[in-house]
């Protein structure tokens, strides 16, 4: 189905044509076969609110989104061919919904823009050029470096911009660009835009917005709900074709009957006649400074019971701040809060008895039903315990909420769930309310359903009201609103008077204005910004297509290289990680056993039973412990684990032994720990059968008939030791773990931030992309590798005794295995966890139990022993305990090192194959 | 602070913790299947260790050897000559390779003590020192069978009689089992906590209860019972059921103490899981913390492999940790059927760790809100 209301025929051409697309998540339909056709070189417009699908359509129309069914055709050609969409995704640039969302937050302005320049293979100069002058035209001039996440919404919105038209795209799509920015920066956002747009004529621009008001400064047009387009054409034409005032009311004309059966026209209530002197919130001075950061300054106002108190101002300017100190959560730095005449204690929990609180994003518990969660509520604020149950379905009923009491709220739409979050925050009946955004992303009928609800909180129950919105027509139903910038209020009066001081036909227009004032040079530096846009062709947009570009895998290298170095947990862990884990291991698994407690029952106490405790108190493994009196002496001392061994020597003993008698020693072994006692068996036996053939000999001399001995000699590591044993096996481990897991997070950290679209819509390769990634965590892999080495041979002081440079380039391969290995487990995960877990279980049971290190890969058999031969960690521990402990070098290692070689090629291509260019 | 709301946010806990499917399988899955099967994959000391026999005799003693080392300890041993033992263990081909010289037999007959040379290579430590005990005593029990020599009986026979106490089989799955047992709390405990601080967090719930009437106090102790509560009841469950019913393996003393000892060590445990999850901030954090934290603990604490052959500073640093004392406890209540007169020093310990480390999470998390 076509829509009914077309573009103007004089537009030939067109960016995009989409035909019977449709898009689905599981089992959830995005898009519903539509079919659009969008003409080029214009300012295209996508309205409707959250959810309906616009996303979807624009990811599609970018290529980052894999096309499921139907046609999509850009910039004239098919996306779904990837030689399409390789020609033709340096000629589009993509900005995804989310403050922010594609850039990276620890990184600098300047990098983050660099990075983008990097990508699409500007050489160094062409790239200061452009950022500098793309900074200047945003006003981010002068923060450079700023970490990106430190920005206002504001400027993160423009840097997005700066970093989507960095290389001149033909098609710029924008997703809801403006959702959660200040007035002025928005207009300054579409000033910029427009700036652009007069000097490249021929780009075009689609742009998503759930904001009416700016959608009909578009020149075109399509209205979306639940997956479909309801209308397309220039806002003229919608709002002629639909008989509508305003482009609100006219998507609330085009959405189906039935939803629009419950919607009523907010009705226009009647200024309340308030007590002048009832003031539900006093606020006198209030300030909040966090360091040196002042996030709240100076901020003073009244609000008078029953009245609704709007407060606008951009995200992070200071407004959940306020409310917070409002309702005692923070302790103020400066000034007095009062809510009823009463200074507001942060420990006096009877304040927030009378207050409700709704907060910006949905915040209640998704794993209770909509009963558990009022339930839990309300027991929380004590209702009395007989209240509840009529108390829950008298809200149930006020909020139509009782066809879904035992729902969860995860599947519910998000209008239900505001009203739920509503009703849970009226739960206790509070008398002030506080509401942080309640209706982002809701659409126009819920909007006003949610209104129509409020007024009657404020005018029937007199319940004070205090919201924060974007929405400027929600603005307007306030008695009062505060305007809010950088942690200071602007202004504070009704809406008239607002409008009226300022001289403003409109709300937005008047904010603005304070803005303006309050930022002073702002309407200064965004008016040159035309004329520093001549770059002369000095660099004209290059569209080379190279198939492998070092400068984009750079550009990603550096990108991990300063992530890694600003996030402190995985800085710790990629470089001492492995040597605190070396530390634990090296000393934890330790097969030594040695200072044993033991202790003695002598019934004999002659020379000769002193003999035989002498030659056992003499060895290193023991140590002797006060005799022991009897045999509950005994039990109590080994059942409370001083003792770890008992011997006890029979009366005449010696007596016995003189005259070739035989007699029994008795000894008890606490076999608690098995490993333990097993070795301290061997300890005693070898002990006793030491000092009998000591006695044969003190008796009969060495000419025994039938004597031979066995000579055994411990090669490699003569003291036996468990350190010089496991070190050199610990580091192939720790050289495969770490390296690995940090490999795996950095590709998964990217599609779990949403970051990984700048891989799906610019030019770089999948092998760039990986190698890129690959070799800072390489290089970090080789300072653990040289960590490890130090720390062996200096701390644990395990001899090393082959050649080092065999070690050191099978450590380099070895690495390149590890890393590869981690991008290859990246590739079937998605979030970050199930990486950490994943790559814990896939690295350390192969290396620990296949590999070599515990058992020799030849004791093993069936899958074990196939495991243990192909895993190249088999082949690292060869080279390192041969290196180590056995003197070798490559002649005699030269087996080990094929497959080493053969390892990392071999699963770079494989990530590379399974590595998708697009999200699903 | 108010009982009955730290009783019905610990049950919105349970309520949560029985929606998510992937934590109750990592719960069941910990006490039960993992607890078996790595109880009954503790290797015997030896296993198909690889020996290479060098016969330079080849006389029938020398055969008679070489033909006695059996599977499951040996694999069938490799004939070599003596130039190529050097090389095979270098590539750790084998761990073993036993010289018999020659004329070993007729010397032996002739009473000129001759010697066997036993190599073993000494960087694989599991099977160098008991498999060369194991070595040794075959060989002499087979010259001894061979020569059948006239014992001297005026040698003074002394015997040992050796016993082990508390494990007389010295069945390494004794251990084993209630040790993953009692690693499994740990684990568990500060993951449950963690994550169920960290997700109320992500979804900006911890917000929502801050508004309400409720101290940061309340919410940590809520979090702290209800999955202290569920790890205390899957261990003595899987203790009852799975290592005593199932794995057969006998339990001395008193499991009421032991249950005891093991609600300190929860409190701590948990504690810690909040403590973590406040500095982590984000789930990847707290999963990546959580290797260099959980190691360590169950590394170091006795667990693997005895305390008393650690380092003294690392026994000294393992002190302050909970799980050093808890392993004590357990160890001593459960295998040597110690009593609270025992082990009231690690109760003691444990009661104060924990408080301290609760103190410690409760001041993190409080300023984690701010």
């Amino acid at each position: 189905m076509r829509p009914e209301a077309k573009s103007t025929p004089a537009e030939p051409t067109y960016v995009a044509r989409l035909t019977d697309v449709g898009h689905s998540y599981g089992k959830t339909q995005a898009i519903a076969g539509i079919s659009l056709d969008l003409p080029s070189g214009r300012m295209i417009g996508l309205i409707g609110p959250d959810g309906v699908g616009k996303s979807s359509l624009l990811s599609l129309i970018s290529g980052a989104r894999q096309v499921q069914t139907g046609e999509v055709e850009v910039l004239g050609g098919d996306m779904r061919s990837a030689h399409h969409r390789d020609r033709t995704c340096p000629a589009i640039a993509y900005m995804p919904q989310g403050l922010g969302k594609n850039l990276y937050p620890t990184l600098s302005v300047f990098e983050n823009a660099d990075f983008f320049a990097r990508l699409f293979g500007q050489g160094r100069e062409e790239r200061e050029y452009r950022i500098a002058t793309l900074l200047k035209r945003t006003g981010l001039s002068g923060f450079e470096d700023r970490p990106a996440g430190k920005l206002s919404g504001g400027m993160k919105q423009k840097l997005g911009l700066c970093c989507a038209l960095i290389h001149d795209p033909d098609l710029l799509i924008l997703d809801e660009p403006t959702t959660g920015v200040d007035p002025l920066s928005r207009r300054q956002f579409w000033s910029l835009v427009d700036d652009i747009r007069r000097e490249r004529p021929a780009m075009s621009v689609i742009v998503a917005t759930a904001y009416m008001e700016e959608a009909a400064r578009f020149d075109w047009l399509a209205v979306m709900d639940a997956g479909k387009v309801l209308a397309t054409g220039t806002p003229r034409e919608i709002l002629v074709h639909t008989g509508a005032a305003t482009l609100d009311d006219a998507f609330i004309a085009l959405m189906p009957q039935e939803r629009r059966a419950t919607h009523k026209a907010i009705a226009l209530h009647p200024p309340a006649d308030f007590d002048a002197a009832d003031f539900a919130i006093e606020a006198e001075g209030l300030t909040m400074r966090f360091g040196d950061f002042t996030a709240v300054d100076d901020v003073s106002f009244r609000i008078r019971r029953g009245e609704i108190f709007g407060f606008l101002g951009s995200n992070g300017c200071g407004k959940s701040t306020t409310m917070k100190m409002l309702t005692g959560l923070l302790p103020a730095s400066g000034g007095t809060a009062k809510l009823f005449g009463k200074t507001v204690d942060p420990k006096d929990m009877e304040v927030r008895r009378r207050v409700g609180y709704m907060s910006q994003a949905f915040s209640l518990y998704t794993e209770l039903t909509v009963r558990q969660n009022l339930d839990l509520h309300a027991r929380l604020f004590q209702l009395p315990a007989d209240t509840i149950s009529a108390r829950i379905a008298e809200m149930g009923r006020r909020f139509e909420l009782m066809d879904v009491m035992e729902a969860l709220p995860e599947g519910l739409p998000l209008g239900v769930r505001q009203r739920l979050s509503l009703a849970v925050a009226l739960i206790h009946s509070p008398e002030v309310l506080i509401l942080d955004e309640p209706t982002s992303g809701v659409d126009p009928i819920a909007r006003d359903q949610l209104w129509a609800a409020l007024i009657e909180l404020s005018r029937k129950d007199r319940v004070t009201i205090f919201i924060s919105t974007h929405f400027m027509n929600e603005a307007e139903r306030c008695d009062r609103i505060s305007l809010m910038h950088a942690g200071k209020v602007l202004v504070s009066d009704t809406p008239d008077a607002i409008r009226k001081t300022r001289y403003a036909t409109t709300l937005e227009e008047a904010f603005i204005a304070y803005l303006e004032d309050a930022i002073g040079e702002t309407a200064a530096s965004s008016a040159p910004a035309s004329s520093t846009a001549d770059d002369g062709g000095k660099f004209t947009a290059t569209r080379r297509h190279r198939a492998f570009d070092l400068r984009r895998i750079w550009s990603y290298s550096l990108r991990e290289t300063l992530e890694i170095r600003r996030d402190p947990i995985r800085a710790t862990l990629a470089l001492i990680g492995s040597v605190i884990l070396m530390f634990v291991i090296g000393y934890g698994i330790n097969m030594d056993v040695k200072d044993l407690t033991f202790a003695v029952l002598d019934r004999d106490d002659t020379v000769a039973s002193r003999d035989y405790v002498a030659s056992i108190a003499g060895s290193r493994y023991f140590i002797e412990q006060p005799p022991l009196a009897d045999y509950a002496d005994l039990d109590r001392r080994m059942r409370d684990g001083t003792l770890k061994l008992a011997i006890e020597i029979p009366a005449g003993f010696a007596e016995h032994v003189a005259r070739g008698h035989d007699v029994e020693i008795g000894a008890w072994i606490d076999g608690a720990m098995p490993q333990r006692a097993e070795t301290t068996r061997g300890y005693v036996q070898g002990m006793h059968a030491h000092w009998l053939s000591q006695k044969a000999r003190e008796i009969y001399g060495d000419a025994a008939n039938g004597q031979f001995s066995i000579e055994t000699r411990f090669r490699y590591n003569p003291g036996i030791e468990s350190l010089v044993a496991m070190v050199p096996a610990v580091i192939p481990l720790l050289l495969l773990l770490i390296p690995a897991m940090l490999a795996a997070l950095s590709v998964v950290r990217e599609k779990e931030l949403g970051s990984i679209v700048n891989f799906y819509v610019t030019p770089v390769t999948r092998l760039e992309f990986l190698l890129g990634k690959q070799l800072p965590y390489l290089a970090l892999g080789m300072m653990n590798a040289v960590l490890l080495w130090l720390f062996a041979v200096l701390v644990f002081q395990v001899p090393f005794t082959g050649s080092l440079a065999a070690f050191a380039t099978a450590a380099l391969l070895y690495v390149a295995f590890a890393t590869a290995f981690g991008l290859l487990v990246s590739t079937f995960m998605s979030s970050q966890i199930a990486a950490i877990f994943g790559t814990t279980l896939m690295t350390i049971i192969p290396a620990v139990q296949f590999a070599g290190m515990i058992d020799p890969v030849s004791s093993l058999q069936g899958i074990g022993a196939v495991i243990g031969r192909i895993y190249p960690t088999t082949y690292f521990n060869i080279i390192s305990r041969g290196t180590f402990s056995k003197g070798l070098g490559f002649d005699s290692l030269i087996e080990a090192f094929l497959p080493l070689i053969l390892a990392a090629p071999l699963l770079i291509a494989a990530s590379a194959f399974f590595l998708k260019k697009q999200a699903r | 602070m108010r009982l009955a709301n730290i009783f019905h946010l610990g049950i919105k806990e349970l309520r949560g913790l029985l929606r998510d499917p992937i934590l109750l399988g990592l719960i069941v899955y910990s006490f039960t299947i993992a607890v078996y099967t790595e109880a009954k994959a503790v290797p015997e000391t030896l296993n198909n260790a690889p020996i290479a026999i060098v016969d330079e005799d080849s006389s029938p003693l020398s055969r008679r050897i070489a033909d006695s080392f059996l599977k499951p300890y040996f694999k069938p041993p490799a004939m070599i000559t003596a130039g190529e033992m050097d090389a095979r263990m270098d590539a750790g081909t084998e761990t073993f390779a036993l010289d018999i010289p020659p004329n070993f037999q007729s010397d032996l007959i002739a009473g000129k003590s001759p010697v066997i040379q036993l190599n073993v290579d000494a960087t694989r430590m599991t099977q160098a020192f008991s498999g060369s005990g194991y070595v040794q005593n075959i060989v002499s029990t087979e010259v001894a069978g061979f020569a059948a020599a006239d014992i001297d009986d005026r040698i003074p026979s002394v015997d040992l009689a050796l016993r082990a106490r508390f494990n007389p089989q010295l069945n390494q799955m004794w251990f084993a089992s209630v040790m993953n047992v009692i690693n499994n709390v740990t684990m568990l405990a500060i993951i449950l906590t963690g994550t169920a601080l960290i997700r109320e967090r992500e979804h900006g719930t911890v917000e929502h209860l801050l508004v309400m009437p409720l101290t940061p106090f309340e919410i940590m102790a809520a979090k702290v019972w209800s999955m202290g509560l569920v790890v205390f009841v899957a261990t003595l469950l899987s203790l009852i059921f799975v290592v005593q019913a199932l794995l057969k393996v006998p339990i001395e003393g008193s499991i009421v103490l032991f249950m005891a000892g093991a609600a300190l060590h929860l409190l701590a445990a948990t504690a810690m899981g909040i403590a973590l999850a406040t500095l982590a901030g984000s789930m990847p954090q707290f999963g990546l913390l959580l290797m260099l934290v959980l190691l360590p603990l169950q590394i170091l604490s006795g667990a693997t492999t005895p305390r008393e052959s650690m380092p003294e500073a690392i026994q000294t640093i393992m002190l302050a940790a909970p799980n050093t004392h808890f392993i004590l406890l357990a160890q001593a209540i459960l295998y040597r059927g110690a009593g609270f007169s025992v082990v009231w020093p690690q109760f003691l310990w444990l009661t104060s760790i924990s408080a301290g480390l609760f103190a410690f999470s409760l001041l993190g998390f409080r300023r984690s809100l701010r």
